[in-house]
């Protein structure tokens, strides 16, 4: 029933995404993640902190108009490698999509690392990063081997 | 294994077998007895910033056993300065030689090398991270003094922040049990994502600023340079440098095996009355760089070292 209430704290969508199980307090990075927040076209409703059975509380992302691909997907698993995707089409569900942080996030983000050989952006072999622990998310870059500052590295995204 | 890029590359039972080649090839790397393993091999050495006893050690290596060398020559004059790429420089010399051996000013630049490359990549430094054939030589060294690598108590001194050997070399040794005592001004400490790492293998090190007073527990002490360029301020320098300056009146009570280590060139870290007490190793261990990386290039390039050799005393 609370999860239900949730999903009706916003108006449901005609064509878009659903973004649910979002760790609470990360969907304005989701949206940073997405280039959501300097596109102004795409009607997004956001609702945060409300009650999850599966995750105590959680945040709730809805796109319209928008289905997001697989490369979105990717960089999704930085800050919410467990949420849930819904593609809906005509107000109905579509595609239900998961977030799967494979064992490298490849071509998503630069190390944050100032003097890897990375920084060169002429440089052609891809970005590699290395997940070495899920919980809590700990990667490394394939190169350098620094760890990377989760916080930081948003802001290096390809 | 391709390359030698991190001590990750190599196992303990590796390390162990490439020293033992390494202590067989002693005679040759004295010019004793002349063994052509590697005749028809060309070493590439790709050094993008300054180095005296690595580059002239492969250099040296290489021809030792009958193989060449080209050099990149001064980065100054080279393509690089044109804007060429790593991979591009990459791409040209792995064809012309059989195997690289590399500096690079920027991290994860032989990881880069290697991934571009199609011959082995021998890590000869990138910036503050890894150089790992001067590890193997530290091991060859301390296990020439010690008959063993295991569960030694090692005192790393000095700029531990900076330093790529002593970040390679205390992997190394945690894998062999050792208890690592790190000495240094508070502002040159080991990096903390360094020493977690190490903790997390199950690592005992502690970390002091005090050097002298943990001399006599040491069965190697490994010093390194303190820089004063690191310093905001001469006298902040000032203050600590005397605390990292190794004299031999220093090593009245140090166990009669301890083994004084340093990757050289020095500048007043070890004063020279040091270089005639019993437990001076650094210019054998400057000289180890010659082996240890003969038996590297050999091992990379899937040569084998026979297992005896005549023309000299191992």
């Amino acid at each position: 029933m609370a999860e239900e209430h949730n999903m009706r704290r916003v108006t449901a969508i005609k064509n878009g995404t659903v973004i649910d199980h979002i760790p609470s307090g990360q969907a304005l990075k989701v949206l940073e993640l997405l280039n959501l927040t300097s596109d102004t076209s795409v009607p997004v409703s956001l609702v945060m902190n409300v009650p999850s059975k599966k995750m105590g509380s959680k945040d709730i992302i809805k796109v319209e108009d928008r289905e997001l691909t697989q490369a979105e997907l990717d960089r999704l698993a930085l800050v919410a490698p467990e949420s849930s995707i819904a593609i809906i089409r005509a107000y109905s569900v579509a595609e239900k999509l998961t977030v799967n942080l494979g064992e490298e996030v490849r071509n998503v983000v630069r190390c944050t690392f100032s003097n890897c050989i990375t920084q060169n952006p002429r440089e052609p072999l891809p970005h590699r990063l290395r997940v070495t622990k899920t919980d809590p998310l700990t990667l490394r870059c394939h190169y350098c081997v620094r760890p990377q500052n989760l916080d930081e590295l948003i802001h290096n995204l390809l | 294994m391709k390359g030698l890029i991190t001590m990750d590359d190599l196992t303990n039972e590796d390390i162990h077998s490439i020293l033992a080649d390494a202590q067989r090839l002693l005679p040759v790397a004295r010019g004793e007895t002349y063994l052509p393993l590697l005749e028809g091999k060309i070493l590439g050495n790709l050094f993008f910033e300054p180095s005296t006893r690595t580059r002239m050690s492969f250099e040296t290596a290489m021809k030792r056993l009958g193989g060449d060398v080209i050099n990149l020559g001064d980065v100054k004059t080279s393509s690089v300065v044109k804007g060429e790429t790593l991979f591009d420089t990459i791409q040209m010399v792995d064809g012309y030689t059989d195997i690289i051996a590399m500096r690079h000013p920027r991290q994860g630049a032989a990881r880069y090398a290697q991934d571009a490359a199609r011959v082995p990549i021998l890590n000869g430094g990138d910036g503050a991270g890894h150089h790992p054939t001067q590890t193997m030589l530290d091991l060859f060294t301390i296990q020439q003094s010690h008959g063993t690598l295991e569960g030694l108590t090692v005192i790393l001194a000095g700029d531990l922040r900076y330093g790529r050997t002593v970040h390679s070399l205390s992997h190394a040794l945690v894998r062999f049990g050792c208890r690592l005592i790190f000495a240094s001004p508070e502002l040159l400490r080991m990096p903390p994502e360094i020493v977690e790492d190490l903790r997390e293998h199950g690592a005992d090190v502690t970390e002091t600023d005090d050097l002298l007073g943990n001399i006599n527990h040491a069965d190697v002490v490994y010093m390194t340079r303190i820089q004063k360029e690191r310093f905001a301020d001469e006298d902040e320098y000032a203050k600590v440098a005397g605390a990292y300056k190794l004299h031999a009146r220093d090593l009245d009570n140090a166990k009669s095996e301890m083994v004084i280590m340093h990757p050289l060139p020095r500048v007043d870290e070890i004063h020279p009355s040091v270089d005639k007490t019993r437990h001076a190793r650094y210019f054998e261990q400057a000289f180890n760089g010659v082996v240890a990386r003969m038996a590297l290039l050999c091992r990379l390039l899937g040569i084998e070292v026979p297992a005896e050799i005549g023309g000299g005393d191992a």
